[in-house]
């Protein structure tokens, strides 16, 4: 079972992200990066996939600050392969990367005949678009989203995928392989590996590395980004000041003035 | 004069009956011994040969001299009485042991001699009393946390009848001789079996804890030298494994350490016979004996503070915290790490600081104090001030942190702060286990203090203070590491912080693990809380003794164990509050702090204990409280 | 011909979703501004019936197949690219639900449609069909338009009031006639989640814990202060996946969505997942250390502080004002 995982990195909001002079992006000269946390869970559902029934996990990953790291992480965590893509210009959009990654896939031979594809459910710059169906779509494969248990038989060439609903249900769902699922939650939480480990594989494997076989007109995104703001508070939240104390004694009287004690 | 070994009896003379009974209770003995070197030679190898002068003067204070038992003046005296009465016999033993064996030696029986006469007479008689008030003690007024075991009973059956045999010897040799050569042979057979049976019971410690003392930790905190951490028995180094052996299960460190005292999981001497039964058990056809996961659970080798209480206190020398530690390295190289944990070790290695806040954000508590701290990167300081996460970023600590920078930039101190770049020192993480991450993080850290230009290292927080004067090679040595009490103190003494309002009331001080027990400062917080005019009524539980809030070893960083009857921090504040007179507690570490405050909360004390940290106190002293700093229901 | 202005209807277990009301409602604003019409798009399986509450389009354009009986986004996409060649469209409204989620991307890679996500507004302004949008966990609002039509909105729960896209009006319905393949995935059941103790759907007062509760240990906190209001606790996504509380619980996406006469919102950062199923509240207040967490956009009070403190404080303040008397 060939599994291949596609990892972000999106801007951590951690930090407080500041708006690009021409007021249409994204400063990222001191944003920080991070793997787009789905995309994590994604990592592990693969991990935990090839601990039950066996097979090889390769971690893709296009170019980008602090993304060697997380493909480190992701071969001491027991990924088979890290591949990075290089080439591609700073800040490309959801679709852009896509392509780009489908277009990687297509052509390199170890990652053509994958079994699953999987990757997050969803980002938080998906502006123009869903990773996993995008992918679906160039790759010519079937896709489900917000999946949160995946149990393939690789024999039947089948999957059960487990999938989110309103209100707490849940949908089982059978899938013909080969297929791209977008992981919403890994059915345990992404596991721990100690920094020591990490380090260990930076000193003995490598990150392979592969450029670009696309390349991405611009424009290709489809869509104009006219003006980028943080929000307004909307005039809604009042903020009441002081000590815990002081706070809830102020909110106390506020709610008695309402009829809600 | 009978000669027990020329008296024939059925027909053989004495000296047969000894040679066979001798070599049955040599071998007893010896293969017991044998199997358990065997283990320890299987075990990870250590050389603990270095510093021979020091670990020499350590075995005469404290096997010789037997410091540590003597905290406990009556039991202590006790056992030194029933410590030296052994090795008398032990030495009477051996002698008329060759004697009885080797009857053509031209030499006296040892108690033939007057002199060694008298002394076995009189520490027969010492003896026997030292018995009695540790029988008294042991079965009628049992301490909490001693096991009242058939071993241990039979063991002081055992020596009573060696120093009742002798005795009695002694004293019935002219009036009734042939008694008296009975009572020879009961003496002799009784010291055979004691030995044979010795390898067996917890009374190894005699022999063993000599060793153990010799053999014992010199590094700071006893932290364990790097190790890809250990399950199985061989993977723990022989001193480990020793620790097991040497422990004679007297409870002195379940009784100082907080896990035991809150009801959680673990227990240091639960722990010690776990390692002794492992090394006692025998592994069939080489395979490997585990000890985590079968003996010892995970959520043992996680309740530890690292408090380092019972190390402190072991006669013994036992090293229980580098045990757990190299289980904590072990289970962490295997990603088995909780839940909370794991989330504040991803913060750390992301963003440096425990809390997952951002590095940009760390000095954020310098804005608003109405002067610029000095950027320890760009400029040459006096002191270079390593702040720590806690004194940082939490909400709780930052009026204290802010209180120390005042007093500092008022007493015309040249100090600075490392900004953004400062990371977090590392101590708890090396006591997690998590080595890697604490390299990783230590050499960024020193990387930015190779490169800045200070005298010393000044910082409010043990933990860190711990790790930095310790732990990091280059920067530790020459004294250069200080507490911010130590330069309070010297401040002091130079008069650069004249007080205005004297405290004049009567407060209670605790004093933290990694200050106190690990790195003796403990005078210096005393001395400034004199010259601030308070009165200090000490804690029952202080200096040394002082019981740990239970925040160390990653404590806090991790989900409180259910069933906990009294968390040790409420313990405390209630220990404290109980002091008459007494409504302000004085902390020196961040953590304390934060840790107390939660705890007064949770006992109910909000009206009658306040704790307060001491560089709070000081610019209290000195009428520089910022009106919106008093914190906790003042 | 005038322009046309499409709305996909989402339907779940037989019901239209309230979210489909919601884009009926915007949908006749902007086609309104554009001078289009509004045509709601209804792929089902014997769903006729449904058709009938969707008055506020001006037309229903309903496909019927076996297929539709189950909602899966590839064959949403198949139906849609054989409808769009059929007719033609300015834009094309999808709900953002667990129900369709995928749907949009797919048909807009399909036909190389450009796509906007995180929709919370779409307006015809500066000779443009632009779209509000939320990125960053609600930390960035972004203002786009797109370069080709038919344009692909991905539209957030809450963007007008669901009653404005009700009518009393029975539409008319075109049916459209789609040939599908086999899909390649097939829903096998449903699994509904173990009855809770509590439906926190009736709850008139709910104390909605998040991170900032930081452990199990601490629920205990917010129990009691829902005892006050004789109310319940709830929980945003990061709580119920650490199974602290059951899914019942949940609100947001993936779980309820509630509207309380109060909630209080404590250490939940206010990411649009969760808002989406509260901030139709009457009275939210947030409590959460970060000042800049985008709960505060909607919360009507706030309180800037560690949840840990704020809630005993409250809780006592409550109970002193009850006449509770003081505790130990």
């Amino acid at each position: 079972m060939n599994i291949l995982v596609v990892l972000r990195m999106v801007p951590d909001v951690v930090e407080e992200l500041e708006i690009a002079p021409d007021g249409k992006s994204l400063n990222l000269e001191f944003a920080r990066m991070v793997l787009s946390e789905s995309d994590d869970h994604a990592l592990e559902q693969a991990l935990l996939i090839k601990e039950r029934d066996g097979g090889t996990v390769t971690a893709l990953a296009l170019e980008a600050p602090e993304v060697d790291e997380v493909l480190f992480a992701a071969l001491a965590k027991g990924a088979d392969r890290a591949l990075k893509i290089t080439g591609p210009k700073e800040g490309v959009t959801t679709r852009e990367a896509a392509h780009i990654i489908a277009g990687v896939i297509s052509s390199e031979p170890g990652l053509k005949g994958a079994d699953l594809v999987l990757t997050g459910t969803q980002a938080i710059n998906d502006l123009d678009g869903l990773m996993a169906p995008l992918l679906a779509q160039e790759l010519g494969l079937p896709f489900l989203g917000i999946v949160t248990g995946l149990v393939p038989n690789f024999s039947a060439r089948v999957a059960l995928a487990t999938k989110e609903y309103p209100r707490g249900v849940r949908g089982e769902f059978e899938v013909a392989l080969p297929a791209t699922f977008g992981i919403q939650a890994a059915e345990k939480p992404p596991r721990y590996v100690p920094v020591a480990k990490v380090r260990a594989v930076m000193k003995s494997r490598k990150i392979d590395c592969v450029s670009l076989t696309e390349t991405v007109e611009p424009g290709f995104s489809l869509l104009q980004v006219l003006e980028m703001t943080k929000p307004q508070p909307s005039g809604h939240a009042e903020i009441l000041e002081g000590s815990a104390d002081q706070t809830a004694g102020a909110l106390c009287t506020i709610l008695a003035e309402r009829g809600l004690l | 004069m009978l000669d027990p070994a020329t008296t024939t009896y059925f027909g053989l003379p004495g000296y047969a009956y000894l040679w066979a009974l001798t070599l049955l209770s040599f071998s007893l003995f010896g293969r017991q011994v044998l199997r358990y070197i065997n283990v320890l030679r299987e075990a990870r190898r250590e050389t603990r040969w270095d510093n021979p002068a020091r670990r020499l003067k350590l075995f005469v204070v404290n096997v010789l001299g037997q410091r540590r038992l003597l905290t406990e003046p009556l039991v202590g005296a006790a056992h030194f009485v029933i410590f030296w009465a052994f090795v008398l016999f032990a030495v009477s033993f051996a002698w008329n042991l060759v004697r009885g064996l080797l009857p053509f030696l031209p030499i006296p029986w040892a108690d033939d001699i007057r002199v060694i006469a008298l002394a076995l007479e009189l520490f027969a008689v010492l003896g026997l009393v030292a018995l009695a008030v540790v029988a008294v003690r042991r079965y009628i007024f049992t301490p909490p946390r001693l096991e009242r075991s058939i071993d241990a009973t039979i063991i002081l059956a055992l020596i009573a009848l060696v120093l009742v045999s002798s005795l009695s010897m002694q004293l019935l040799k002219h009036r009734a001789p042939e008694f008296s050569l009975g009572l020879w042979w009961v003496h002799m057979v009784t010291v055979l079996g004691f030995l044979a049976y010795l390898p067996y019971s917890k009374h190894l410690h005699l022999l063993a804890a000599p060793f153990g003392v010799f053999f014992g930790s010199l590094r700071p905190g006893g932290m364990p030298s790097a190790s890809e951490g250990a399950s199985m028995r061989q993977d723990f180094t022989w001193r480990q494994l020793f620790s097991g052996l040497a422990c004679a299960e007297c409870g002195r460190c379940d009784h100082v350490c907080p896990s035991v005292g809150s009801g959680h999981a673990l227990s240091p001497k639960v722990l010690m016979r776990e390692v002794k039964d492992a090394v006692r058990a025998s592994n069939g056809r080489q395979k490997p004996v585990p000890l985590l996961g079968d003996r010892v659970k995970p959520e043992e080798i996680w309740a530890c503070t690292t408090c380092y209480a019972c190390m402190e206190r072991c006669p013994v020398f036992n090293e229980h915290l580098p045990l757990l530690i190299e289980m904590r390295r072990y289970l962490v190289l295997q990603g088995q790490v909780e839940h909370r944990l794991q989330e504040t070790l991803s913060h750390l290695a992301r963003y440096g600081n425990s809390f997952g806040a951002s590095p940009r954000a760390r000095a954020k508590w310098t804005q608003g104090l109405g002067f610029r701290i000095k950027d320890a990167r760009k400029e040459p300081v006096d002191y270079l001030w390593f702040v720590g996460d806690y004194a940082s970023y939490d909400p709780r600590v930052i009026p204290a942190t802010r209180a120390m920078a005042r007093v500092l930039e008022f007493a015309g101190v040249s100090f600075g702060i490392l900004y953004e770049d400062e990371q977090n020192a590392g101590n708890d993480l090396r006591r997690i286990g998590e080595e890697g991450l604490f390299e990783m993080l230590s050499e960024k850290n020193q990387k930015s203090l190779a490169s800045a230009r200070f005298r010393q290292i000044v910082t409010t927080d043990p933990h860190t203070y711990n790790v930095l004067k310790n732990e990091y090679p280059a920067i530790g040595r020459d004294r250069r590491v200080i507490h911010s009490t130590e330069l309070l103190a010297k401040l002091f003494r130079a008069g650069k912080l004249p007080v205005r309002h004297s405290l004049g009331q009567t407060v209670t001080y605790h004093d933290p693990c990694y200050l106190g027990r690990y790195n003796e400062v403990l005078e210096a917080p005393r001395r400034v809380l004199g010259e601030l005019g308070a009165t200090l009524l000490e804690l029952p539980r202080n200096r040394k003794n002082s019981y740990c809030c239970s925040a160390g070893g990653g404590r806090i960083w991790m989900e409180d164990t259910p069933g906990v009857k009294e968390r040790p921090a409420e313990n405390r504040v209630r220990e404290a509050a109980s002091l008459p007179g007494v409504h302000t507690l004085v902390v020196t570490c961040p953590k304390d702090l934060v840790m107390f405050q939660d705890a007064i909360k949770t006992t109910g004390l909000e009206r009658q204990l306040f704790v307060k940290e001491l560089s709070e106190l000081v610019a209290q002293a000195m009428g520089m409280m910022e009106r919106s700093e008093s914190h906790v229901a003042a | 011909m005038a322009a046309e202005f499409w709305v996909i209807v989402e339907h779940w277990k037989g019901r239209v979703s309230q979210i489909t009301y919601e884009a009926l409602a915007l949908g006749r604003e902007v086609a309104d501004q554009l001078g289009a019409s509004l045509h709601a798009v209804l792929l089902g399986h014997n769903a006729h019936e449904l058709a009938s509450t969707l008055g506020k389009a001006d037309c229903v354009i309903y496909a019927n197949h076996p297929l539709f009986s189950e909602v899966v986004a590839e064959t949403y996409a198949e139906a849609l690219v054989q409808l769009l060649k059929e007719r033609k469209t300015r834009s094309i409204i999808f709900p953002l639900t667990n129900v369709s989620l995928g749907a949009a991307t797919l048909l807009g890679a399909r036909l190389r449609l450009p796509v906007v996500n995180f929709c919370t507004d779409i307006q015809f302004a500066e000779g443009k069909i632009q779209a509000h949008c939320i990125l960053y966990g609600g930390k960035i609002e972004s203002r786009v338009a797109a370069e080709g039509e038919p344009t692909i909105f991905g539209l957030w729960p809450g963007a007008r009031p669901a009653d404005k896209g009700f009518s009393e009006r029975r539409p008319p319905v075109e049916e459209f006639a789609v040939s599908l393949s086999e899909p390649a995935i097939h829903l096998k059941k449903y699994m509904e989640p173990a009855a809770g103790d509590v439906d926190i759907t009736q709850q008139e007062v709910l104390v909605a814990v998040g991170r900032g509760i930081q452990s199990q240990e601490n629920l205990h906190l917010a129990e009691n202060l829902a005892k006050q209001f004789h109310g319940a606790v709830c929980a945003s996504r990061p709580v119920i996946d650490q199974g602290w509380l059951p899914l019942s619980r949940q609100v947001g996406k993936s779980g309820a969505t509630v509207k309380p006469k109060l909630y209080l919102a404590l250490g939940i950062s206010g990411a649009p997942e969760h808002t989406e199923g509260m901030k139709a509240a009457a009275l939210i207040v947030a409590v959460n250390t970060d000042s800049g967490a985008p709960i505060f956009n909607i919360a009507h009070y706030g309180i800037v502080g560690d949840v840990l403190k704020v809630l005993p404080a409250l809780t006592k303040a409550i109970e002193s004002r009850k006449g509770v008397g003081s505790h130990a």
